[in-house]
């Protein structure tokens, strides 16, 4: 067995004894209790200090646990939580677009759908809470794969499968499509995923601009693009407008 | 929320005083919002159980947050056909006609400072001393004996009221009686929603009961004139909405009602919120409830008849949630508890009966407390969140079978708002165990919305209920997915649960 590193082993005990027991202790109390040199001690606070991963109270000199570490344990956004965030700005991206509004985070090597607002007509609907959507075709999927390192990790692992004429399945011409993505913002699949559906997304991002999700609309090509092929630039709008407001609930509230 | 270009005036402002805050929200024709605005005020605590509002501070609030959504909306008075009025019920000020000053801080719905009055005023009667007129049990949260307690309370006050110098109102009154003028010409209404939580109005002939007026020793010099939920009472007099109709008033759940263009018998609307009303509308003809539940107003249109409603309400619903976060500690979100529940298929067997101030409809058992149930070594907190949420919608369907009970009419659908319709699983749960789809509309606003569609209809800027219906936007529906042998047997189940929180504090101790 390899050896381990000594010096993560000795910071690693650091933050237990920091965060069991007296929650502030002073460098010789940190240094005794661990057996090491309060030189030795010192500096592996210190890197821990510039990682944020320790404080140190300016008036009395003391140690404690850093805010960073508060933030990696928490930094999981719970996806009701991002649903009920969102609810009332899908709700009236749905009544400007007219169209049927999805919420979408990764979820293995796809899109899960975890809100679906229904196009405000009187047509019958199924709520697609639950459904999957593939990430390399479909509008959210490619906003994740842009933003989202852990999606795009996943994507290139897929086997680019062909879903219409249009589908985008060469790694090379997919990439040049994230860039596209991230240069404008947002991503849109014109019946790449299914034949007559055109569909456009952008990415939520919570406060340290981690993407979360994607939320787009979903509608009959002939509606949401124009004739001549391209989509509607004031749906591109309003999408993004959703995607901000989401995005600021999250970042307003977040610690 | 701002402008958008998708929206062109003319539009509706609605009010909606509420407990904790009061807002306004701007509407378009087409029903949507434009602009919000919103201001807290303070709940003020004079004793345990004592609840107050200072109603020169929520007047205060309400100029503001108007004149905050007419400028965010970017309009001016003249772009504005009409304000709607929508008011938390029951809470009940006294003001003097001459100074326009409340004669003592609004006594809040949740104050309990009427328990003894209302056991005194039932005599030997006991809680339906007045339920046939009014259709409601004596308690403390009806507005009638909170005025009693100020007249009795207050020095002077029973001679000052008898004079002819105090007026009385729910907080629409005190609303509309300010934005009308007040001591310059204010008019003094009420409008027969907000009037049938009074116990003071006869609900067959909608207006004040004389003989109950004696009983509760009030001077009916000072009571509003009752009008319907949808006409002018007035205009506005002063600030940025000078000149412009006032022209609804409801109370709070009676406009989500309206808001959910429940306008059939039939139709209900359940609010999700800390708690949860559910009312039915029955029509023409108010229905005797058998089963725990109130009969109410729903709403009057102008000179049109009256609608009745069959109301229900569960204590603890949202507050459940808060109390497994806050309490608790197993979840750091209200949302985090559809995570932690959905992590298992079912409830393990447990079942949570959340009685914590005793059972309500249609039980009305004060004696009860909350318990869970049916615990093994197999359960776990995620089967108690699942249970939490079953409880909220075994709730409803024990509400909802009262309804069907007293009324004779199937529920159809159930039309859904308030902050818990965003947990899917309890969507999917509640149209479950009701064996009804669950439907939720597009504007979460329902309450604001009702108030903004009465005052339009008022002044034609609507032209008819059936023009409101086409507005209503479906947002999401939920269909039953439970087979019925599963469903009853879980009934039961939960029956028994129910059964077990029933007579934990001893009757000589009473409420605690």
């Amino acid at each position: 067995m390899a050896k381990n590193i000594q010096s993560l082993e000795r910071a690693a005990a650091m933050l237990r004894l920091l965060a069991g027991g007296e929650r502030r202790l002073g460098l010789s109390d940190i240094a005794s209790s661990l057996g090491l040199a309060k030189g030795t001690a010192h500096g592996i606070l210190r890197t821990l200090a510039h990682e944020g991963f320790v404080e140190q109270d300016p008036a009395s000199g003391r140690y404690q646990l850093g805010a960073e570490l508060l933030r990696l344990g928490n930094s999981y956004l719970d996806v009701h939580e991002l649903r009920a965030r969102a609810l009332v700005w899908t709700d009236d991206l749905a009544r400007s677009s007219g169209e049927s509004v999805y919420l979408g985070v990764l979820h293995q090597r796809g899109v899960l759908i975890i809100h679906h607002v229904f196009r405000p007509d009187d047509s019958r609907q199924v709520l697609e809470v639950g459904a999957m959507q593939p990430l390399h075709s479909s509008a959210l999927g490619k906003v994740l794969s842009a933003y989202d390192p852990v999606a795009h990790s996943e994507v290139v692992e897929t086997d680019f499968k062909s879903f219409t004429p249009r589908t985008v399945t060469g790694l090379q011409d997919f990439e040049s499509v994230l860039d596209l993505t991230r240069a404008r913002g947002w991503a849109a699949d014109v019946e790449e995923t299914w034949e007559g559906v055109a569909s456009v997304a952008a990415p939520i991002q919570d406060r340290r601009r981690m993407p979360v999700g994607a939320v787009g609309i979903t509608g009959a090509v002939e509606r949401v693009c124009t004739g001549d092929g391209q989509l509607r630039p004031e749906l591109i709008a309003a999408v993004r407008d959703c995607a901000r407001s989401v995005s600021r609930d999250l970042g307003a509230s977040r610690f | 929320m701002t402008t958008d270009a998708h929206t062109t005036g003319p539009f509706i402002a609605a009010i909606d005083q509420g407990t904790t805050s009061s807002r306004c929200i701007v509407f378009d024709k087409d029903g949507r919002i434009v602009a919000v605005d919103q201001k807290e005020h303070e709940q003020i605590f004079p004793k345990p159980g004592w609840v107050e509002h200072d109603a020169a501070e929520i007047w205060t609030n309400v100029q503001e947050v108007v004149a905050g959504a007419i400028e965010k909306a970017g309009i001016t008075s003249a772009d504005v056909k009409a304000i709607g009025i929508t008011n938390q019920r029951e809470t009940t000020l006294l003001w003097d006609k001459n100074t326009g000053e409340p004669v003592h801080n609004a006594l809040v719905w949740q104050d309990t400072r009427t328990d003894a009055l209302c056991r005194e005023l039932g005599r030997n009667v006991g809680q339906d001393r007045f339920r046939r007129e009014t259709g409601l049990p004596l308690a403390s949260y009806f507005a009638g004996p909170k005025a009693r307690w100020l007249i009795d309370n207050v020095e002077g006050l029973r001679e000052r009221a008898e004079a002819g110098d105090i007026l009385f109102g729910t907080m629409d009154s005190w609303v509309i009686w300010n934005l009308t003028g007040g001591v310059n010409g204010g008019v003094h209404v009420t409008d027969v929603t907000n009037a049938s939580r009074t116990m003071l109005m006869n609900l067959h002939t909608m207006a004040w009961d004389e003989k109950i007026l004696s009983s509760m020793k009030l001077p009916a010099a000072m009571l509003p004139e009752i009008r319907s939920s949808a006409e002018v009472y007035g205009h506005a007099k002063g600030g940025v909405l000078d000149g412009v109709p006032v022209a609804s008033a409801l109370g709070d759940q009676q406009a989500a009602l309206f808001g959910q263009t429940c306008f059939s018998e039939g139709e209900a609307k359940s609010t999700y919120g800390t708690g949860t009303f559910m009312l039915m509308n029955t029509g023409d003809k108010p229905v005797n409830s058998y089963n725990g539940l109130l009969t109410t107003v729903g709403y009057q249109i102008g000179d049109q008849k009256p609608v009745y409603a069959l109301e229900g309400s569960i204590a603890v619903t949202g507050s459940l949630v808060q109390w497994m976060r806050d309490q608790m500690g197993l979840i750091k979100s209200a949302a985090e508890i559809e995570t932690l529940a959905s992590s298992v298929e079912d409830n393990g067997g447990a079942y949570f009966v959340p009685a914590f101030s005793g059972l309500f409809a249609p039980y009305w058992r004060s004696d009860a407390r909350g318990v869970i149930t049916g615990l093994t070594r197999y359960v776990t907190k995620a089967h108690i969140a699942r249970a939490v949420l079953e409880a909220t919608a075994w709730q409803t369907r024990e509400i909802t079978d009262a309804m069907t009970k007293d009324s004779g009419v199937e529920l159809a659908a159930l039309k859904v708002d308030g902050g818990m319709t965003s947990n899917n699983l309890l969507m999917q749960t509640i149209s479950d165990f009701t064996d009804a789809p669950v439907v939720r509309p597009m504007v979460a606003e329902t309450t604001c919305l009702g108030a903004a569609y009465a005052a339009g209809l008022a002044v034609g800027f609507w032209s008819s209920t059936d023009e409101l219906r086409a507005n209503w936007r479906r947002a999401a529906e939920w269909t039953p997915r439970m087979d019925a042998d599963q469903r009853e047997r879980e009934y039961k189940s939960w029956l028994k649960a129910v059964e077990r929180s029933m007579g934990w504090l001893d009757e000589n101790t009473g409420e605690e």
